[in-house]
């Protein structure tokens, strides 16, 4: 996709994914014009957004999230796509069951109505998140308007050190290009670290990709891919399978890709981290300390973190250690695999979340909640008093009844930590799994690798 | 789509950098089904205290910016969640022009699906608009898309790149949806010939 950005390509879509939240306006529009979906066999609806993470079998307690629930199961059936609803067996959140599904494969272009439609580039996909109105479009034509694209390589080269995973090393990556740095571009994910990370790693590290402002993250399909994808439910089968394996490691990158940008993150400089302010670059490893105003570069970071400290409560200057939570969740779009609850019950198993503390797991897809339920992960979590709940986006936008009260401060597997985002006054920490489950246990962010150390997990 | 061709307006200052789309438009907002309705929602969580009053310190809430039509702000304009809402919000609210030194991607597009003109500045001009409006009470811009320019009632300001495609379209306020349905026979030639192996949505919602 590299070029002129002046050029205007009509770019043809494989696969549409939708849900309740941004695709109401698209079909109202669609039927006023009098149109229809061009392609309802490469379109997938499911309802994640605003779902009910507790008591699915009463009605929606919201009568306006209810009525825009009901709509997505009209426009599906009148345009006869295919709706994984909320009591289906397999719903979850739109970028897990895509890939669960295995409609999500090399050398596609996917888009959905959400901004963390990078998840899918985790298979050597082109994957995007698009506004209402190009949801719009893509249901009308199943094409898209789109200008190329400047190439940017993120390398992370070396090995991940103890206790640091791919949630770290999406962080590292954000504090190292800032959260505009990626403005534009499209980037691969290279090096030693990517390669050797699972898929659900690679969805995580892709699925943070716009929050350094790229429009896509990408990693190049490799034996990783094709065993992820074999026996799932939209895979070939067959010779079809081996035919497709072909193809799709056909997408690999050419040894010695030119880019028109590299970055090198050094797996050596990773740490667990945890956000201290309220864009996803504010953020630290868990040994350092809030930085001091006084240590920023130019006025405009200081009113910056200034006014990120104030919303957080939080005093320059402070041990991230210190900083003490009132909820925990661990879930979202980023974290909620089943590789990402197994990483969360190993830290919690055999210990109790700490009294002053309510925990909550909100496992990916039903799918994923029946696996780890299989796994015996539920027990482990239940034993440890969290809270564990049916799939969905619950708090990690806060459109359902899972929110963070004014002032309250949580540790979170999402991926956003803007103000009032997980409920209006809400203080958000983004970490991952372990250290999650870490700090439901102490009442504080604690290092989880002095845990492994002494605690032996 | 909303034509955008000649705008004078009042301009008004929000600065800071990286404004999210979920402080443009909280959540909460986001559960109708229309695109109309979200002006009195649009920064909901700054604008408005703890008891739904105007709250006096949100930098937009000052009696000069009232009936402003044009936003200068930060870099990184409209970062964040996907949600178009934020454009319809803040063509709710009044605006038809944000003047920034950058915009997220996906924001950009959608304001712009929207008549809703984002105009790019260097950060030196950036910073002298902002100056200029909050020293200047009432102090208005004409922003011209032909000519892709900023003026003040003294002369020439600056000037912004745009794309050709975008351009036009705002200019004869043209619908995307309709010229791709015009290349319909390409769009069904490269459909014949996509491979067989790419998979189909058709069967799952019965697993």
């Amino acid at each position: 996709m590299s070029g002129n950005p002046q050029e205007r390509v009509l770019l043809y879509i494989d696969l549409h994914l939708v849900h309740e939240v941004t695709s109401p306006q698209a079909f109202t529009g669609l039927r006023a014009a009098g149109r229809s979906v061009r392609r309802p066999d490469l379109t997938v609806a499911v309802m994640d957004h605003l779902v009910p993470t507790w008591e699915r079998n009463r009605p929606t307690p919201d009568p306006i999230g209810r009525e825009q629930l009901r709509q997505l199961q009209e426009n599906c059936r009148a345009s006869g796509i295919p709706l994984f609803d909320l009591h289906h067996q397999q719903q979850g959140i739109v970028h897990v069951i895509g890939p669960e599904l295995g409609v999500t494969q090399p050398g596609m272009t996917v888009v959905c109505g959400d901004s963390h439609t990078a998840t899918h580039g985790a298979f050597g996909t082109l994957a995007f998140g698009i506004g209402t109105s190009e949801v719009e479009q893509v249901l009308a034509t199943q094409c898209l308007w789109q200008a190329p694209s400047p190439t940017m390589e993120v390398r992370i080269d070396g090995e991940l050190p103890h206790g640091v995973v791919a949630k770290d090393v999406a962080l590292g990556v954000i504090r190292q290009l800032g959260v505009s740095g990626g403005r534009g571009s499209v980037i691969e994910y290279t090096g030693s670290v990517v390669r050797a990370l699972s898929m659900e790693g690679r969805m995580t590290l892709c699925n943070m990709t716009i929050e350094a402002g790229a429009r896509a993250g990408m990693i190049s399909p490799d034996q990783t891919t094709i065993s992820y994808l074999e026996g799932r439910p939209a895979s070939p089968r067959g010779d079809d399978f081996d035919r497709a394996t072909e193809r799709w490691l056909s997408f690999a990158s050419d040894p010695g890709a030119q880019f028109d940008r590299t970055e090198v993150v050094p797996a050596s400089e990773l740490a667990p981290f945890v956000t201290w302010g309220t864009t996803p670059a504010m953020v630290a490893p868990v040994t350092e300390r809030i930085p001091y105003l006084t240590d920023m570069p130019d006025q405009a970071s200081r009113d910056a973190t200034g006014r990120a400290l104030a919303y957080m409560g939080l005093a320059e200057g402070t041990a991230i250690q210190d900083i003490a939570i009132d909820r925990v969740f661990i879930g979202s779009c980023t974290n909620s695999r089943i590789e990402d609850l197994r990483q969360a019950a190993a830290v919690a198993a055999g210990k109790k979340v700490h009294p002053k503390v309510r925990a909550m797991v909100v496992p990916g897809s039903g799918t994923v909640k029946r696996e780890a339920e299989r796994e015996g992960l539920d027990r482990i979590f239940r034993d440890s008093g969290f809270e564990w709940r049916e799939a969905g986006c619950s708090m990690c936008l806060g459109m359902n009844p899972d929110i963070l009260m004014p002032k309250e401060r949580c540790a979170s597997t999402s991926n956003r930590n803007f103000e009032g985002r997980q409920g209006a006054g809400g203080r958000t920490h983004l970490v991952s799994p372990a250290m999650a489950a870490a700090a439901a246990v102490h009442g504080h962010f604690v290092d989880v690798r002095q845990l492994s150390a002494t605690e032996r997990i | 789509m909303q034509p955008f061709t000649v705008h004078q307006g009042l301009c008004a200052t929000l600065v800071r950098d990286d404004v999210d789309t979920d402080q443009i438009i909280p959540k909460q907002f986001l559960k109708r089904t229309d695109k109309d309705g979200y002006g009195e929602a649009c920064f909901f969580d700054w604008r408005y205290d703890s008891g739904g009053n105007p709250d006096p310190s949100f930098e937009l809430n000052q009696p000069r910016y009232a009936g402003a039509s044009i936003l200068v702000t930060g870099q990184n304009f409209g970062c964040g969640s996907s949600r178009e809402h934020a454009a319809w919000a803040l063509l709710g609210y009044g605006l038809r022009a944000v003047i920034a030194p950058s915009f997220a991607d996906i924001f950009r597009t959608n304001a712009l699906q929207n008549g809703l003109l984002p105009v790019t500045l260097t950060l030196a001009e950036v910073r002298l608009l902002t100056e200029r409006a909050q020293t200047d009470e009432g102090w208005q811009v004409t922003i011209d898309l032909t000519r892709q320019s900023v003026t003040d009632a003294l002369g020439h300001v600056a000037t912004f790149e745009i794309e050709d495609f975008w351009k036009e379209c705002l200019l004869e306020g043209l619908d995307p949806i309709a010229m791709a349905e015009k290349r319909d026979p390409e769009i069904s030639a490269y459909e014949q010939g996509r491979s067989a192996l790419l998979p189909t949505t058709s069967y799952l919602g019965a697993l």
